[in-house]
């Protein structure tokens, strides 16, 4: 991103809220049985994928709403919400995505055309709107390295054996209440197969996009990374800004076989909502990744900077010897934003590590929790965790919170944890504004410092966007 | 003979609590004012005034700075017109980078001012020269922002910001305290060599000691939220035998 798209991405408040004009396919809302097969029937599934959604249906029926997040928000009415909206245009052939549609992909920075390149880096992208993917990029060359990347509807229909051997091989399809629903009605999302030894010639991502008023998003992402493999793949996302709360509760699942390498990465910008907790969407998402294989490795970073409510927590279940997990996280939460986000290391095979970095910044009313399990299996010798979780608060009004979580059988690990609070100090400021740095400039300063071992970690291009969004975000909460 | 800078008249608070009494100061273009006077008297208190802390509330007077009052300016404004505090206890700023930072506040002043703003390359040269002109660690530049520094490289890392940004009018709060000798030296040498008959200085301090390195023009002795007595340098000597009480009241 250029300077002067960063000094613009500054200058405004959430600029992402606009509105894809274009005629779209929405199911009535509510949710029953027909609906599942409707959703089913429109993406032209086969049979085994309905069951499996009506079984993941029976027993969400059965399932209670999590209320042990420290977030506050009025019930949702599951029956007042739309489960399938799709573009009109365009679903069926790659090459007719409604003009209208690139051109929102435009406006928000992603390139869908082959030609047009990310700060000038091939990136490959899978884009969404609302319940379909409408286009995906550079499927063919990489399949070329045997890689495949398409959208999950896709996967189901050609690589039936794949999505069957590792869909809810990692989140069952019970896992939780979100995870139930997400099973039930997932419309779209993103698939990933790396072959044996194939390290992916490009960055992968999946850009997700909600459009349609009163429509939940349920995306569903599996990516399988083969043996020695090595793959990058980052998710963004946005919504129009609107009055009502939206719902969108996704699914990830990540599999490393031995000596494979996943690196995930989130910018998160679905709308916050106003500065009363009025409009915004609430986030509530699973994700976990298996390190299957001795010596393979996972890991998340996310910055989010969106939602009216985040719930969630990237997880690892290191299973094979040596492997690694680690979880970098930036939160923030502005306006009368919460988040309720962290992860879990599962420490089951030997000599495993993980590391968490966990930044949370809050200003405003936001209110920032850290919640972390880190658990070490009886079989876990010689497993290491580190795990550092920092807050900074900006003004008096905001809230940050800490629960971090160890379950060890025995001492056979070795844990360490770190946490802090800091508040930018009027002094801080000050100082910074005596040397003619200007108080907004001051400020993201500051944040930039704190957040720094998170942006470290996020691939080039991404991290200039998520510096510039992190500064239109805290834009105004100062003062 | 110009005054750059002139407090008229100023009267201010913190808090509750009137510290500045109706104080009357001009500094003149080039030359070397020295403020001294008891703990407790103002002299932080005048030098935060003067370039927009958010502690001071001023109630009555002005601050006319290049022929401009600047009383209601931001204290960024000030900064960028060329006003530079060091400060007496600088802040701690963790995770913020010395370079850094201090590569973004110089170019912020080289953009008020038109000019092309400095390279990275551009700016570590001049920097490594100033740092081994003031006998800095080299190490103090790739820390956070004054974290962990002692007094005295807290206070050389404050005099490093003052070569760097070259301001008009420079306030130097305290500047000998917690130093030692070699360290006193050293930062003293930093700052005669901003003397260029242009650049004016406002040495606060409370002990003389300083005074024998950085030679002042003027000598002004500040109680009670007033300037009590203005005199040249041959005051010091009497200040030192006498103390301040023998000076009165205006
Ligand atoms: N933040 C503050 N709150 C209340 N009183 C203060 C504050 N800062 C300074 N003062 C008081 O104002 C007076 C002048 O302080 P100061 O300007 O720091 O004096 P000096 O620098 O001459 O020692 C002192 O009595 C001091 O206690
Ligand atoms: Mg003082």
């Amino acid at each position: 991103m250029a300077q002067e798209e960063v000094d613009k991405a500054i200058t405004g408040e959430y600029n992402l809220g606009f509105e894809i004009d274009i005629e779209q396919d929405t199911v009535p809302p509510g949710l029953n049985e027909d609906v599942i097969k409707y959703i089913s029937n429109k993406k032209d599934e086969p049979e085994w994928m309905l069951e499996l959604r009506l079984k993941a249906y029976k027993k969400w029926l059965t399932m209670k709403e999590p209320t042990w997040g420290k977030v506050e928000y009025e019930p949702i009415d599951y029956n007042s919400i739309s489960y399938f909206s799709a573009p009109k245009e365009g679903i069926d052939s790659l090459d007719e995505v409604d003009p209208k549609i690139l051109e929102a992909y435009d406006k928000l920075g992603i390139p869908l055309e082959e030609q047009k390149q990310l700060a000038g880096v091939k990136v490959a992208v899978d884009a969404v709107v609302d319940s379909v993917s409408v286009k995906t990029t550079y499927s063919e060359e990489l399949k070329k390295h045997g890689v495949i990347f398409c959208s999950i509807s896709e996967a189901i229909k050609d690589y039936p054996e794949l999505v069957k051997k590792y869909m809810f091989s990692v989140v069952p399809m019970a896992d939780n209440f979100f995870a139930a629903l997400n099973s039930a009605v997932f419309t779209d999302g993103t698939f990933v197969y790396i072959p044996k030894g194939v390290r992916c010639p490009m960055e992968l991502s999946t850009y997700f996009r909600i459009n349609a008023l009163n429509t939940g998003q349920f995306e569903r992402t599996l990516i399988v990374a083969d043996e020695g493999s090595y793959v990058s793949y980052n998710e963004g996302c946005s919504a129009p800004t609107r009055d009502e709360n939206q719902l969108h509760a996704a699914v990830v699942e990540l599999v490393a076989m031995k000596d494979a390498e996943i690196k995930y990465s989130t910018i998160q910008n679905w709308y916050p909502g106003d500065e009363d907790g009025k409009g915004g969407i609430y986030n509530f998402v699973t994700k976990r990744g298996i390190c299957e294989g001795d010596n393979s490795k996972i890991s998340w970073t996310q910055v989010e900077t969106g939602s009216s409510i985040t719930w969630k927590y990237p997880s690892c279940v290191l299973k094979g010897d040596n492997s690694v997990g680690e979880f970098y996280s930036v939160a923030v939460t502005t306006l009368a934003q919460q988040a309720d986000t962290g992860t879990k290391m599962i420490h089951l095979g030997k000599n495993t590590s993980s590391t968490i970095i966990s930044k949370g910044i809050s200003a405003m009313k936001g209110q920032n929790t850290y919640r972390g399990l880190v658990k070490i299996g009886a079989n876990a010798e010689g497993a290491r965790n580190y795990s550092e979780c920092d807050s900074l608060l900006i003004g008096s009004h905001c809230g940050a919170h800490t629960f971090p979580y160890l379950e060890s059988k025995d001492s056979i690990g070795q844990v360490e944890h770190e946490a802090t609070t800091t508040k930018i100090s009027d002094e801080q400021l000050f100082y910074l504004r005596q040397r003619g740095i200007n108080e907004e400039d001051a400020v993201s300063m500051i944040v930039h410092g704190f957040c720094k071992e998170v942006f470290s970690q996020l691939p080039m291009e991404y991290a200039v966007e998520a510096r510039a969004l992190l500064e239109l975000t805290l834009e105004g909460s100062v003062g | 003979m110009s005054k750059v800078l002139k407090i008229k008249d100023l009267k201010a608070k913190i808090g509750e609590k009137d510290i500045l009494k109706g104080l009357n100061l001009e500094l003149e273009e080039g030359k070397v004012h020295a403020i001294m006077g008891p703990n407790g008297a103002g002299k932080s208190t005048l030098s935060k005034a003067i370039v927009g802390h958010y502690d001071v509330e001023i109630t009555d007077g002005d601050i006319v700075y290049k022929d401009k009052s600047i009383k209601e300016n931001e204290p960024e404004e000030r900064a960028l017109e060329g006003l530079f505090l060091s400060f007496q206890n600088p802040v701690e700023i963790p995770g913020v980078n010395n370079a850094y930072f201090l590569r973004t506040a110089v170019n912020a002043k080289r953009k008020h001012e038109g000019k092309e703003e400095l390279n990275a390359a551009e700016f570590l040269r001049e920097m490594k020269s100033k740092i081994e002109e003031l006998g800095m660690k080299k190490e103090l530049i790739n820390r956070s922002l004054n974290e962990g520094f002692s007094g005295g490289e807290k206070k050389r890392n404050e005099i490093l910001q003052m070569m760097m940004l070259e301001p008009d009018v420079i306030i130097l709060d305290e500047i000998d305290s917690g130093l030692d000798i070699d360290a006193l030296r050293a930062v003293s040498e930093g700052i005669n060599k901003m003397k260029d008959g242009k650049r004016s200085f406002l040495v606060i301090t409370h002990y003389s000691r300083i005074l024998d390195y950085i030679k002042p023009d003027y000598i002004h002795v500040l109680k009670d939220g007033q300037i009590v007595h203005t005199g040249g340098p041959e005051l010091v000597e009497k200040l030192e035998k006498e103390g301040y009480e023998s000076l009165g009241s205006l």
